[in-house]
């Protein structure tokens, strides 16, 4: 299980980098968005389209890419506090069997 | 994966989102009912809501040089069945169109049917199929993730198709446009989803058991060879 873990990891280690790698060696290559692109394909399709509603708040883009990394904290915060919590569980038991709970 | 705010005509977008709104209040009555009868599950509830904000908050690279993000939803669908997740997608959805300018209020309902919706539901049907063919647990729930986010995507691209039909080659002829503009990141990055939801699910079959011997949902396959 555990080893199966570490391969796991490994590959998705792998695969991200070899994306980033090719990604930027291929031509015009800048990490734009992908739903940036396809709502330029939809303004082609449709060249008078016109979006009719536009966003509330925007936040500039320093402080989006803080939000965003607020979000993965937020997640990653709550799903790390849990794994654990689940771990010292079952140490928890181990030292203590008769203990009950 | 996101369509942005305002990209899709005003009716398109009211038809979307009265598609999504039962699948939403259903969920929330489930989610409601699951932690009033089980209690103890609330964490493992949260922890999967924190997969999905997680796994949806990290842009990768793409082969092609673009970004973009999965949903992360597979694991909770397989964890307390697809319709627990519409509600808890709504969740990180309504959180990236009002704060980060993703997605948006307008294409909520859209957005919410093909990730929170489609999504799930298609994960669950793939991880049942599979056990049923009894494949081995970890290529099923790895399937189930991965062509759960396929589902998204090609929902996504549906729904805008629909919108705007190539002018020459109608809807069919759009959608193959669109599912090409995402299919460079979203197909590798599905495959990213299933593998770390193998991950979580082995660590769930190791430490949770007691948890997952409560869920309903789940496949007794998934339960019975864990350690007590």
């Amino acid at each position: 299980m555990k080893a199966q873990t570490g391969w796991l990891l490994a590959l998705v280690v792998v695969l991200v980098a070899v994306s980033l790698v090719m990604g930027s060696h291929h031509e015009g290559a800048e990490f734009v968005g992908t739903d940036g692109q396809a709502m330029e394909m939809a303004a082609a399709l449709n060249p008078d389209y016109q979006p009719w509603f536009d966003f509330i708040w925007e936040p500039p883009a320093e402080i989006a890419s803080g939000l965003f990394a607020l979000q993965a904290a937020l997640g990653a915060g709550v799903l790390g506090y849990y794994l654990g919590f689940k771990r010292g569980q079952r140490q928890g038991r181990q030292k203590h069997p008769n203990a009950g709970d | 994966m996101h369509i942005t705010e305002g990209f899709l005509p005003p009716l398109h977008a009211a038809l979307w989102t009265a598609v999504s709104l039962p699948f939403v209040a259903v969920s929330a009555y489930r989610v409601n009912r699951l932690m009033r009868e089980q209690p103890e599950i609330k964490l493992l509830l949260a922890a999967s809501g924190a997969f999905a904000f997680v796994i949806s908050a990290l842009k990768l690279p793409s082969v092609t040089g673009s970004c973009s993000h999965a949903t992360g939803t597979g694991l909770g669908a397989i964890l307390f069945g697809p319709s627990v997740m519409a509600l808890l997608g709504t969740i990180v959805l309504a959180f990236q169109a009002l704060l980060l300018a993703h997605g948006g209020i307008t294409t909520l309902g859209a957005n919410v049917f093909s990730m929170a919706i489609v999504g799930p539901w298609v994960a669950y049907a793939v991880l049942r199929s599979a056990q049923s063919l009894q494949a081995p647990l970890a290529l099923s729930v790895f399937l189930a993730a991965m062509l759960g986010g396929w589902a998204t995507y090609l929902m996504t691209a549906g729904q805008l198709a629909l919108a705007f039909p190539d002018p020459t080659s109608g809807i069919a002829g759009s959608f193959l446009k669109f599912a090409g503009v995402f299919a460079p990141t979203q197909l590798p990055l599905a495959v990213i989803e299933g593998l770390l939801t193998v991950v979580i699910v082995n660590f769930l079959r190791e430490y949770s058991s007691d948890e997952l011997q409560n869920l309903n949902f789940l496949p007794k396959t998934l339960v019975s060879e864990a350690r007590p």
